[in-house]
């Protein structure tokens, strides 16, 4: 992971599936402003193959995108 | 403001567009919208704005609910017939939706009474039935510089526009009077089918939304009518008249006035 990256917020989002992971997580980046980092940690599966399509398609950027442990992801999105 | 996760569900298909998200969901949710008659129009607009979640809602009707409503006027059911149209609206809203305000006012709009009623509110759904009370609901909003939506409907065919006072042409800078009392059928005489009036009535409800939202555009300076048997659509482009008699550069209408009875005299 890229040590340099500040996080602002962060979100645990296991156990949430679509659509509502995607809609927390746009709850907690409409809490953010321009250029600030939110980590949201997104089921395996579906949850890590919609999220963060939908969140670039929203303008924002994923820096990061790592897989943890317990099979969940860790993702880094810095706020358009 | 921490937004419980159970508004968060209930909104999330809004709150998942882009154009919408958090931000306009809580601009719906601030919003007071003012619904003028509880018919066939004011039916469909009335469970589409509870439904999205608009924080206060008005809504004006004099009428009691009558057994030949219920063919169009879907917000009324069979068990409501005799009761005040406004408390029938009323208590399907709140069943869809019980966080909502909902300000009923069984009434006729004449006026008298209309400025007080459109006051504070963000936009006026017009649903009236009858052509008077149309150009009193667009000089009223006019003045009080408050946005509001045109409907009408009658047999096949349905008629609207957006009207953002100051920005764009007026019901008055289209049709500049009533029409006299008996050229026109209302409702009652000529006949309507059932559905338009959810047809109309969901366009109307949709320009409320955006025009909260602040997405895409209204259909402003814009006449969009159909009809149904071919279903056809036609926008006809429209100008902010110079000579507009409310709207324009010198107004003739500055106060307001009740135009003759011609649809008061007829059982609604
Ligand atoms: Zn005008």
């Amino acid at each position: 992971m890229n040590t340099l990256v500040v996080v602002d917020a962060s979100r645990n989002l296991r156990g949430v599936s679509c659509p509502m992971n995607l809609v927390y997580t746009k709850v907690e980046l409409s809490k953010l402003r321009s250029g600030q980092v939110l980590e949201v940690i997104l089921d395996n599966g579906a949850p890590i193959n919609n999220v963060p399509g939908s969140v670039l398609k929203e303008g924002h950027t994923i820096i990061s995108q790592e897989q943890l442990a317990d099979s969940a992801w860790t993702v880094m999105i810095r706020k358009k | 403001m921490e937004l419980s996760d159970s508004y968060l569900e209930r909104y999330s298909r809004h709150i998942l567009l882009h154009d919408v998200g958090v931000e306009g969901q809580e601009k719906l949710s601030a919003a007071k919208v003012l619904i003028l008659g509880a018919g066939g129009l004011g039916a469909p607009v009335a469970l589409y704005l509870a439904a999205a979640g608009v924080g206060t809602i008005g809504i004006l009707d004099h009428d009691l609910v009558e057994l030949s409503n219920l063919q169009r006027q879907v917000v009324h059911f069979t068990r409501d017939i005799g009761a005040p149209k406004v408390d029938s609206a009323r208590q399907k809203m709140l069943a869809i939706n019980p966080e909502l305000i909902v300000k009923t006012y069984q009434d006729y709009l004449c006026a008298a009474n209309i400025r007080e009623v459109i006051d504070g509110y963000d936009f006026v759904v017009d649903g009236v039935d009858n052509f008077p009370t149309k150009f009193l609901i667009n000089d009223a909003c006019v003045m009080a510089g408050i946005p509001f939506s045109h409907g009408g409907i009658l047999r096949f065919d349905g008629q609207t526009m957006t009207v953002v006072p100051g920005r764009s042409a007026c019901y008055r800078c289209v049709f500049r009077t009533p029409p006299p009392s008996d050229a026109v059928p209302t409702c009652s005489q000529a006949g309507v089918l059932g559905a338009i009036a959810g047809m109309l009535g969901t366009i109307q409800a949709t320009e409320v939304l955006k025009y909260i939202t602040g997405v895409g555009d209204l259909l402003t300076d814009t006449l969009l009518s159909f009809n149904a048997k071919a279903m056809t659509f036609r926008r006809v482009a429209i100008k902010r008249q110079p000579a507009c008699p409310v709207c324009g550069e010198r107004p003739t209408i500055t106060k307001l006035v009740d135009a003759e009875q011609s649809v008061c005299d007829l059982k609604r």
